[in-house]
């Protein structure tokens, strides 16, 4: 770690074991994860969460550290693709000889010159102005890509083959076992990376420019190279994920660089939360689950994501981390415990309720897309008539009495909450 | 040559007056809460379903007047109980919010009203041939679209400029808080502008639906046009966005018109190039190709030259 870091981090005795410590459990988490879930769906799902992992942290580099709000970062993404896909038919063409494995490298590459080329004139300004040149050139990298046919490859895409470079060890990458350690060694690199960047004064510097532009001018920084070095280095990771998305599924398509995947990076990272640096990681965990668990059983799994992001930007601003956070007080007390039974006793009528709703939804859905007299569903392995009196009976009791015996519940968790963030002294002295 | 070009202008100023109710609606928004809707053009998309509904079971007409009061409510409520809420967050969570809300839209269209193409059409009255000219025919529906717009147009500009209302709206743009001291509710405000905002978004809608089709995407295919000419023609600025919306429906129509491309550019001036290139796709670019990627070039050019758009006076 730099010189800088430590002047800057209050705790500067921090043991050089202690800050690794995170580094070195993410290690194995990540060694370890395909033994647990080692079927295929598992590794498909952990290598597309791999990919978004990078992806969301890049994204998070401009709107949650460098206060610029993005609606085209999956251009960056999407180029980063092509060009990888591009390198790897060279390779298989034996143009030249190139370690399968460092493709990525040169979809960051790509993704870190349209990042200086775009950003040379879109980050002058943060806020409105930014968004919708962000916009704009999404809108134009999308509607370009059906034209120029010989690089992004018109409808169908680019397909490459993976398998085909110098081998590694005796690995080809044919298996998607490997591909997962690929992808693995590249989370770990990258996001080192861009935690490192975040500590950089380049990162800092970002930090104060999103803050308060003007105050950042006045310690002598100029807003706008700060932001710049912040897009630059945003473009060049998400164009690594690009890389490794081409990699993982060998082909890419303008699907890739068009708004609804720039939409699909905002949403991950904004669940997840914004102000955190793991917040885009575990959005992305938990968008990848949604959107391969759920859709497994549900064909209206976007309006659940839809639901659940609006409410996030309504109540929850901070994001699912922002929760988990918010226990940090109580948790150095050790008075998290003191929390428990409050969570059970509205947790269980909370989870009647949003099972309720969720039914209500299934079972109008199923009713309007079934085939004319198809009226038997089933729901969590429950076979019922959706057409039929006593289901709706249930739905609407679940709804109702879940909803009810929520709200009675919500001043005890109050009260527990405001108990267990008291310091301990305070409390033995009687409280309130 | 004369027939295509009075046939694209006409296309054109129809488009052009359509999109204009939609972004009429969105840059008075913006100009006074200082938030681009992007749910904008999920509230047209709402016009056309309500009134596609509503057309099955009451007729056309009744629809055209019911589905945007129904959609002008819906506006409201958003702006009440939403984006009102989500405020004090600040403004980076409000254009979330909004986005957040289209995406929602979209789904909750496709949860009710399903994936296909709804089969919305115009009334028998206006199916018929208005004029035909140099052998192509001018619909009757254009000719209502055209109408309707162009009074939406004039009553927008009497109510903002000559009534008592639109005097405060335009005194709570530019100083809302001393328009609150004189004793307006500009919360009140805010949200009738929003909820008529939404309304005129709808009506768009509803006249639009039949002509452009009535399906789930067609929120998005208009949303960012819309955001393209609010920005060019200045946000905030009712002039600019009645300029620049005659200018993207026509850019639109006459590139699709005009089938010119780099190669007859190159001819002219007997310039040959090597059809196997990397570069074959640039130099046989058309202009019916790039038709959907001009308004976004416009966009990005006005927002680096002139960021305040054409007829505009602020920076966001």
């Amino acid at each position: 770690m730099s010189e800088i870091t430590k002047t800057a981090s209050p705790v500067m005795a921090r043991p050089l074991m202690k800050t690794l410590l995170p580094w070195i459990g993410f290690f194995i988490l990540l060694l370890a994860l395909p033994n647990i879930f080692s079927s295929n769906v598992g590794l498909y799902t952990m290598n597309l969460m791999g990919i978004f992992i990078i992806f969301a942290l890049s994204y998070n580099m401009l709107l949650g550290q460098g206060g610029m709000l993005s609606f085209g970062h999956a251009v960056y993404f999407g180029l980063g693709g092509f060009m990888s896909v591009h390198f790897m038919n060279y390779i298989e063409d034996g143009d030249f000889t190139f370690p399968m494995y460092l493709i990525p490298i040169f979809g960051g590459l790509i993704g870190l010159v349209f990042g200086i080329i775009i950003g040379s004139f879109s980050t002058r300004r943060a806020g409105t102005v930014f968004a919708m040149i962000s916009l704009g050139v999404g809108e134009l990298m999308a509607a370009s890509s059906l034209i120029f046919v010989a690089f992004f490859g018109g409808e169908e895409g680019v397909s490459g083959d993976r398998t085909t470079g110098p081998e590694l060890a005796g690995i080809n990458f044919g298996q998607d076992i490997h591909i997962y350690y690929l992808i693995a060694g590249w989370v770990f690199v990258t996001v080192a990376l861009m935690y490192l960047f975040s500590r950089t004064p380049a990162g800092r510097m970002a930090n104060a420019v999103r803050d308060n532009a003007e105050r950042a001018e006045f310690v002598g920084y100029s807003q706008r190279k700060v932001r710049f070095v912040s897009f630059c280095a945003s473009g060049f990771f998400a164009g690594i994920a690009g890389g490794l998305f081409a990699l993982n599924f060998e082909i890419v398509t303008e699907e890739n660089l068009n708004a609804l995947t720039s939409g699909t990076v905002l949403l991950m990272a904004y669940i997840g939360g914004v102000g955190f640096f793991i917040g885009p990681i575990v959005g992305a965990v938990v968008f990848t689950l949604l959107q391969s668990i759920l859709s497994n059983y549900t064909d209206i799994w976007q309006l659940y994501v839809g639901i659940l992001f609006v409410l996030t930007v309504m109540y929850v601003p901070q994001g699912l981390t922002g929760i988990i956070m918010m226990h940090t007080a109580a948790w150095r007390m050790r008075q998290v415990g003191a929390l428990v039974m409050p969570y059970l006793r509205i947790g269980i009528p909370a989870l009647a309720m949003l099972t309720g709703i969720a039914a209500f939804l299934e079972t109008i859905h199923h009713m309007r897309s079934s085939v004319e007299g198809d009226t038997a569903m089933s729901l969590m392995g429950i076979e019922f008539n959706s057409h039929s009196i006593v289901a709706w009976i249930v739905i609407l009791a679940l709804i109702v009495v879940g909803g009810y015996l929520t709200r009675s519940q919500l001043p005890q968790l109050r009260d527990a909450w405001e108990t267990a963030n008291k310091p301990p002294a305070q409390r033995e002295g009687g409280g309130s | 040559m004369l027939e295509l070009i009075f046939f694209s202008l006409l296309n054109g100023i129809v488009t052009g007056l359509l999109l204009f109710m939609l972004a009429s609606g969105l840059t008075l928004i913006f100009s006074m809460m200082g938030v681009l809707n992007f749910a904008h053009a999920s509230f047209y998309m709402l016009g056309a379903y309500f009134a596609y509904t509503i057309s099955i079971y009451l007729g056309f007409w009744v629809g055209l007047i019911v589905a945007p009061i129904l959609v002008g409510l819906m506006g409201a409520v958003v702006e009440r109980y939403g984006l009102r809420y989500v405020h004090r967050w600040g403004h980076v969570a409000e254009l979330i919010f909004t986005f957040g809300l289209a995406f929602l839209i979209e789904e909750v269209v496709q949860f009710i009203w399903g994936k296909d193409t709804k089969a919305y059409h115009e009334p028998e009255i206006l199916q018929f041939p208005l004029f035909t000219f140099f052998g192509q025919n001018f619909p009757a529906y254009k000719a209502f679209m055209l109408l309707i717009s162009i009074g939406i147009f004039i009553m927008l500009l009497l109510i903002l400029t000559r009534s008592r209302v639109g005097l405060i709206i335009q005194a709570a743009i530019h100083k809302p808080n001393m328009t609150a001291m004189l004793g307006h509710n500009v919360p009140l405000v805010f949200m009738g502008v929003f909820g008529v905002g939404c309304a005129l978004a709808g009506l768009a809608g509803v006249i639009a639906g039949p002509a452009l089709g009535t399906f789930p995407g067609m929120a998005f295919v208009l949303g960012s046009i819309v955001f393209v000419i609010v920005v060019v023609g200045g946000l905030g600025s009712l002039t600019g966005a009645f300029v620049a919306s005659l200018l993207i429906g026509l850019l639109q129509t006459f590139a699709i018109a005009l089938d010119y491309s780099v190669n007859d550019l190159l001819q002219i001036f007997n310039i040959s190039f090597d059809a196997d290139s990397a570069f074959r796709d640039l130099w046989t670019l058309s202009l019916p190709q790039i038709a959907p990627i001009l308004p976004y070039l416009l966009l990005i050019l006005i927002l680096i030259f002139r960021p305040t758009g054409l007829f505009g006076n602020r920076e966001t």
